[in-house]
């Protein structure tokens, strides 16, 4: 056991790198995928759609925790071993595609019919509809949710410290092991945390707020 | 099936509280609005893990020593009523002025206001929402197997570890979570037809 020194509070601080790496990273691939979702979701086609139901209802009907070792554990017995970090962006990013992709399909539907319907009439293809018509006026809408929804993914890249990737939480628990000064510690990490995620949830509250307004006119 | 025992129990404490909470919330003095508030922020604002560890490895430390299942229980009440708290805030908060002036004209108190009037509405409202969040919390009680709570997850765990077949042990207790969500939220539709689905039909 030893005390905590100034070295002690510059580590959880670099950890915290890996937090936003990671957050990152999965909003990234899960923005992909979300994006694939949402649209099968809305499709004219129905095997896409029941695909993305069936995504959907898989990933937000199990665990976080248990989607990460699967991941984790399933690329062993395939023969390819994914390792802590490839484990945690790939198990983060398949869950956030399945929420985004919720999100993201009610903003689509949010974008009354008449739009799309007045751009097949003026000739535009199923590409154009989405990027130029579709798209921009669902993106407005989806902004407030999807920044929400971050906080969550914040939060949520707490549990890839269970699988060995090290970020902040498991920072945290290798500097409570060396020193125990658990109350210390997990309360630094705690305010960490809080640190990068306060700031979305009131930059999400404040959009959506205004949103309303919008709306109201 | 200490899982479900776990994700009940701190769903009912956590409604309990969280009435008693979104009341401080919506209509206290400034001084308790502004802790609740502060209460709800800082929990929302943190992963539950972290809660988890501050709670079961920090609270020792302060003398208060706790087995891994009241731990666990106590971290889920704990997240679950901030989270139950905004919930029903927002429930109260969707009851017009006017329902509360119609009270105030007919003599009750503000108690009774709020007991008479706007809680039986705001349940109705919040009733949704209350289902998708206690599919949630036992979702995110998965998380309680890292201090060795006797979970779900935490039999798995047991199995992977005493077998080395950790991705078959994992992927059974995986389809069971889908299997008891899938059921809650079937049971949670269903509840809702049999007590809210006529008047809100009539509506």
């Amino acid at each position: 056991m030893r005390s905590l020194g100034t070295g002690d509070y510059l580590f959880l601080l670099l950890a915290m790198r890996w937090t936003i790496v990671l957050s990152v990273g999965a909003f990234v691939f899960g923005g992909l995928i979300g994006a694939a979702v949402a649209l099968a979701r809305i499709s004219s086609v129905r095997a896409l759609r029941w695909l993305a139901i069936g995504y959907i209802r898989l990933l937000q009907g199990t665990p976080l925790l248990l989607q990460l070792f699967l991941v984790f554990f399933g690329g062993d017995l395939l023969g390819f071993g994914l390792g802590p970090y490839l484990s945690a962006i790939l198990g983060l990013s398949l869950n956030a595609g399945a929420f985004l992709g919720e999100i993201w399909r009610g903003a689509l539907q949010a974008v009354p019919v008449g739009q799309t319907e007045a751009a097949r009439a003026l000739g535009l293809g199923y590409r154009a509809r989405m990027v130029r018509v579709v798209g921009p006026q669902a993106l407005r809408i989806a902004i407030p949710p999807t920044v929400g929804f971050l906080v969550n993914l914040v939060k949520s890249t707490s549990l890839a410290a269970i699988i060995g990737f090290v970020e902040l939480t498991r920072a945290g628990q290798m500097l409570n092991n060396a020193t125990f000064r658990p109350f210390t510690i997990f309360g630094i990490v705690a305010v960490l945390y809080f640190l990068l995620c306060w700031p979305l949830t009131i930059v999400s509250r404040r959009l959506e707020r205004r949103m309303s307004v919008a709306h109201k006119r | 099936m200490f899982t479900l025992w776990l994700s009940a129990v701190s769903m009912a404490i956590s409604l309990v509280v969280a009435v008693f909470g979104a009341m401080a919330r919506t209509s206290g003095p400034r001084w308790l609005r502004s802790v609740v508030a502060a209460y709800v922020e800082v929990i929302r604002n943190t992963p539950f893990l972290v809660q988890l560890f501050l709670i079961y490895f920090g609270l020792p430390q302060l003398g208060m020593r706790l087995d891994a299942n009241e731990g666990a229980l106590l971290a889920m009440v704990l997240n679950g009523t901030a989270y139950t708290i905004e919930i029903v805030r927002a429930g109260i908060e969707a009851i017009g002025p006017g329902q509360l002036d119609a009270g105030k004209a007919l003599g009750l108190h503000r108690f009774g206001v709020f007991r008479l009037i706007v809680l039986p509405q705001a349940l109705r409202i919040v009733a949704p929402p209350l289902g998708s969040q206690f599919i949630l919390l036992m979702l995110n009680s998965s998380i309680v197997s890292v201090i060795a709570a006797d979970d779900l997850t935490a039999a798995a765990q047991d199995v992977a570890g005493r077998t080395f077949r950790s991705f078959e042990a994992f992927i059974s207790v995986t389809l069971v979570y889908l299997v008891l969500s899938l059921l809650f939220t079937a049971v949670f539709a269903g509840l809702e037809r049999l007590a809210f689905g006529r008047r809100v039909a009539s509506r």
